[in-house]
């Protein structure tokens, strides 16, 4: 339940063995919630607890998903991170950190100076006391991510169901679950909890009450494409105990973005922006990158963190019921999403799933939204969307692909139309129509 | 390689295409992303259009169309659906179209890629993200495509003549406007239409007031609205919001050309006869500041042409210029550098302001050198007002760069 990054990756693990497998959503599509508004960093883990959970399966999924994006092109870029001391308090923190990083398993972390720093990033604001070099922080396209995982699942036979809520759970008297959902009743063997910021609803509905989620909400800045030259690598800020702090990013998309704002709401749906956290995220992205001032800011988005009262994920498996709840996946889940997964599989396996490996499996290929690699527009093509140079045959392809949109968001996140500068300002007719007729 | 090619096939690309030919310039192409050529005024179904240049009143389609022909007939090779994405490093054009991708050479390149309006993210107007956030000149191509789902109830953000425009868009495709809001202390439009429209279709005009939150989703169910007098905010209830004016240049090929900007337009820096700060390179239009009328920008597409047919007879060295800077209250001025005596396009520089001034004494000094003073008319937000161009032979063009102000206003 749930086809957000951490459940899409759960069914195309569990698609690749001899079992029957449904990926239900509550929502309209494919990483529509949480997964479609984050940083898009893949996080190596190096300022993770070291022994947590949380330590291992983002250090194994940063990995598992580098070697996955080239496989399935997803765009994805380790292009390094620096972490970057403001005040002498901060760089006092940088050996504590560089030990856990170590101790994380990340080798490569090291102290630079001053000098090399301004040298590397010679657009930063001053002021800087010194940074730590963390060489494979990398950025990776968080819609193409849980797409490919559930098109993959669906190819491998995998049953997806968009827009079913689940609003009670039985058990049955021999074993396995009875799902009553917004759609009917469903019945299962293994029931796997990916439902995000619902997923502590879910969990009491199974009958438990292992944590409760309290949203915390991220607003971002992207900055128009015009900004990227001003930055090499991944800005960081020093953490504190509640956030990793506003960072400045590049996309893979060819972007920057400033955020997060990290603020604790009620609402499970509130993803408002608020001008407080609009004129934070500025000053902030000014601070860092003076000259970011001068740039137009080409989208705004909030998403929400599915943040426990624990500090760890909160993934936990009832072997004797067949239950597995993957909760509190705050801000690695697209690291982690490919070890949750192969995590998940393993502990089910020794509850019982009987797991026989498919003779064949589907292999997929993503269409190239990213910037980093060559577009479709760089061959030829007939572009509708300008901005983000989005031919008619990628739209198309879109409309007709395993998983199509059913929506214009949808739309945008499997092409980047009306992503851009413009705002659909010059295509935006066009593309609804477009997507009127595809869906018609 | 081609003589000219000219980017962009709006009325000022076009209109300098037809001038080229007129010159005698062999062989003119004008490339034009969009499906067919003729700019924004495709879209605006409204009279008007054609006055300046054409001496007739026409409406935007029509318009369009008679300068395609018109360039048509002159034997301008218009290339629709034809895309530039950027520059090769010896300088030509990277193009994309349906059956090909190549890169094109010319003798002379002519930016006239437009302008638009700032969309909502880029004013950092917070709230929620839903359906029904538009901006003119989407409004305007919604309608034309008979799209569904275009809204009952409207806000319009904005008192500018387009704001005024975009409300007739809505009320002819059945949607009620609930107001108009300006943080400005009153609209920017002709007197008359204006107010005709307002009263004829009982639209309230907020005067100093801003749009500080948009609720709803999926699709917007209300605004808030803040009072800038009082700082009293209050909710009005609507489904569609329509952002308008606040134009931003569409200058990507002009920054990754490396060109000089104005700090003040966004657009490329160019002297009087719109040469930008690399040679053989010129820019016309509403890229150059956003946003004039069509006819307006078809002449100074027309006045570019001249400068274009003097660098292919001739070339020019690349002359010493002198900026032309701005003081507040007033934003910019067009063309915003001077490189000879060249006049400006219509003979005249324009400038924009920040705030209302009636009867403002404007000032244009170089150095210690006082260029000209004289008292415009008046100077309102989002319109132009025009200044002579009789002090340009005083310039001294190794002098400092020239300052505009209202001395008193500022």
């Amino acid at each position: 339940m749930g086809a957000g990054v951490v459940g899409a990756a759960v069914a195309r693990e569990l698609s690749r063995f001899d079992l029957s497998c449904t990926l239900l959503d509550a929502g309209p599509d494919i990483g529509a919630g949480t997964s479609k508004a984050n940083t898009a960093l893949l996080h190596t883990g190096f300022d993770a607890t070291p022994g947590t959970l949380e330590a291992r399966l983002v250090r194994r999924g940063h990995e598992l998903l580098s070697a996955y994006a080239a496989q399935v092109g997803i765009p994805l870029a380790r292009i390094g991170a620096l972490l970057v001391a403001w005040t002498p308090e901060q760089r006092a923190a940088f050996p504590g950190i560089v030990e856990r990083a170590h101790a994380n398993g990340d080798a490569a972390t090291r102290e630079v100076g001053v000098e090399e720093l301004y040298r590397r990033e010679p657009h930063l604001g001053p002021g800087a006391h010194g940074a730590l070099d963390i060489p494979d922080e990398g950025i990776v396209c968080p819609f193409t991510t849980p797409l490919a995982y559930a098109t993959e699942a669906v190819l491998n036979g995998c049953e997806l169901r968009r827009g079913v809520r689940v609003t009670g759970v039985e058990r049955r008297s021999d074993g396995g679950f009875e799902l009553q959902t917004t759609r009917g009743s469903i019945g299962t063997r293994f029931f796997v909890n990916a439902a995000g910021l619902y997923s502590d609803e879910l969990d009491r509905l199974a009958g438990h009450d292992g944590f409760t989620i309290t949203p915390r909400r991220g607003e971002l800045i992207v900055y128009d494409k015009l900004a990227r030259p001003l930055l090499n690598h991944i800005v960081l800020a020093v953490p504190t105990g509640t956030t990793k702090g506003v960072l400045v990013a590049p996309t893979v998309f060819g972007n920057l973005l400033v955020g997060p704002t990290a603020q604790d709401i009620q609402r499970k749906d509130d993803t408002s922006s608020t001008a407080e956290g609009l004129a934070y995220l500025r000053a902030e992205g000014k601070r860092i990158l003076p000259q970011l001032g001068q740039h137009e800011v080409t989208a705004v988005y909030v998403g929400l963190r599915a943040a426990t009262e624990h500090t760890d994920y909160q993934l936990t498996i009832h072997a004797a019921e067949g239950y597995a709840c993957i909760g509190g996946i705050r801000s690695t889940g697209l690291s982690a999403s490919l070890a949750i997964a192969e995590h998940v599989r393993t502990e089910l396996g020794a509850a019982g799933l009987e797991l026989h490996p498919k003779e064949r499996t589907a292999t997929v290929r993503m269409p190239n939204i990213g910037e980093l690699s060559r577009r479709p527009y760089e061959q030829t093509g007939r572009i509708v969307c300008f901005c983000e140079r989005v031919t008619l045959g990628e739209i198309e392809a879109a409309l007709s692909s395993t998983i199509p949109p059913v929506d214009l968001d949808g739309l945008r996140r499997r092409t980047r139309v009306l992503m851009g500068r413009c705002q659909g300002f010059y295509c935006g007719a066009r593309v609804a129509a477009l997507l009127r007729e595809g869906t018609a | 390689m081609t003589d000219v090619i000219v980017v962009g096939g709006g009325p000022a690309g076009l209109a300098c295409a037809v001038e080229l030919r007129q010159r005698r310039v062999s062989d003119v192409v004008v490339l034009d992303r969009e499906e067919r050529a003729g700019g924004i005024p495709r879209h605006c179904a409204h009279l008007g259009f054609g006055v300046r240049d054409l001496r007739r009143a026409l409406s935007g389609p029509t318009y369009a169309q008679r300068y395609v022909q018109l360039a048509e007939r002159a034997g301008v090779d218009i290339r629709a659906a034809t895309m530039v994405t950027g520059w090769s490093p010896d300088g030509s054009l990277e193009v994309t179209t349906p059956e090909s991708r190549e890169s094109l050479q010319a003798s002379a390149i002519v930016l006239a890629t437009g302008c638009r309006e700032r969309p909502r993210p880029a004013r950092l107007v917070p709230g929620s993200r839903p359906e029904g956030v538009l901006m003119t000149g989407l409004l305007q191509q919604l309608v034309e495509l008979g799209s569904p789902g275009i809204g009952t109830r409207a806000l319009i953000v904005g008192a500018e003549h387009v704001s005024f425009s975009a409300l007739l868009t809505l009320v002819h495709a059945g949607v009620k406007v609930a107001g108009m809001a300006t943080e400005l202390p009153r609209h920017q439009s002709l007197p008359g239409a204006a107010v005709g429209a307002a009263l004829r279709y009982r639209v309230p005009l907020w005067t100093r007031t801003a749009l500080t939150e948009i609720r709803g989703l999926p699709r917007v169910e209300e605004v808030e609205l803040r009072d800038l007098g009082t700082g009293r905010t209050r909710a009005i209830a609507c489904d569609t919001v329509v952002f308008t004016a606040d134009w931003i240049p569409d200058h990507e090929l002009s920054v990754t050309a490396g060109l000089e900007l104005d700090p003040g337009t966004r657009g490329p820096q160019v002297d009087t006869a719109l040469r930008t700060t690399h040679a053989g390179l010129f820019a016309a239009g509403n890229l150059l500041q956003g946003a004039e009328p069509a006819d307006v920008a078809a002449l100074s597409g027309r006045h570019a042409a001249a400068a274009v047919a003097g660098w292919l007879n001739r070339g020019y060295r690349s002359p010493d210029r002198v900026p032309i800077v701005c003081r507040p209250p007033l934003l910019w001025i067009s063309p915003n550098a001077v490189s000879d005596v060249a006049p400006p396009p219509r003979g005249r520089f324009v400038v924009r302001s920040s705030t209302f001034v009636s009867r403002p004494a404007l000032e244009i000094r170089q150095d210690d050198r006082v260029l000209w003073r004289g008292r415009l008319r008046k100077l309102v937000p989002g319109r132009s007002a025009q200044v002579p161009s009789s002090w340009l032979p005083r310039v001294d063009l190794e002098g400092g760069e020239i300052e505009v102000s209202v001395p008193g206003a500022g």
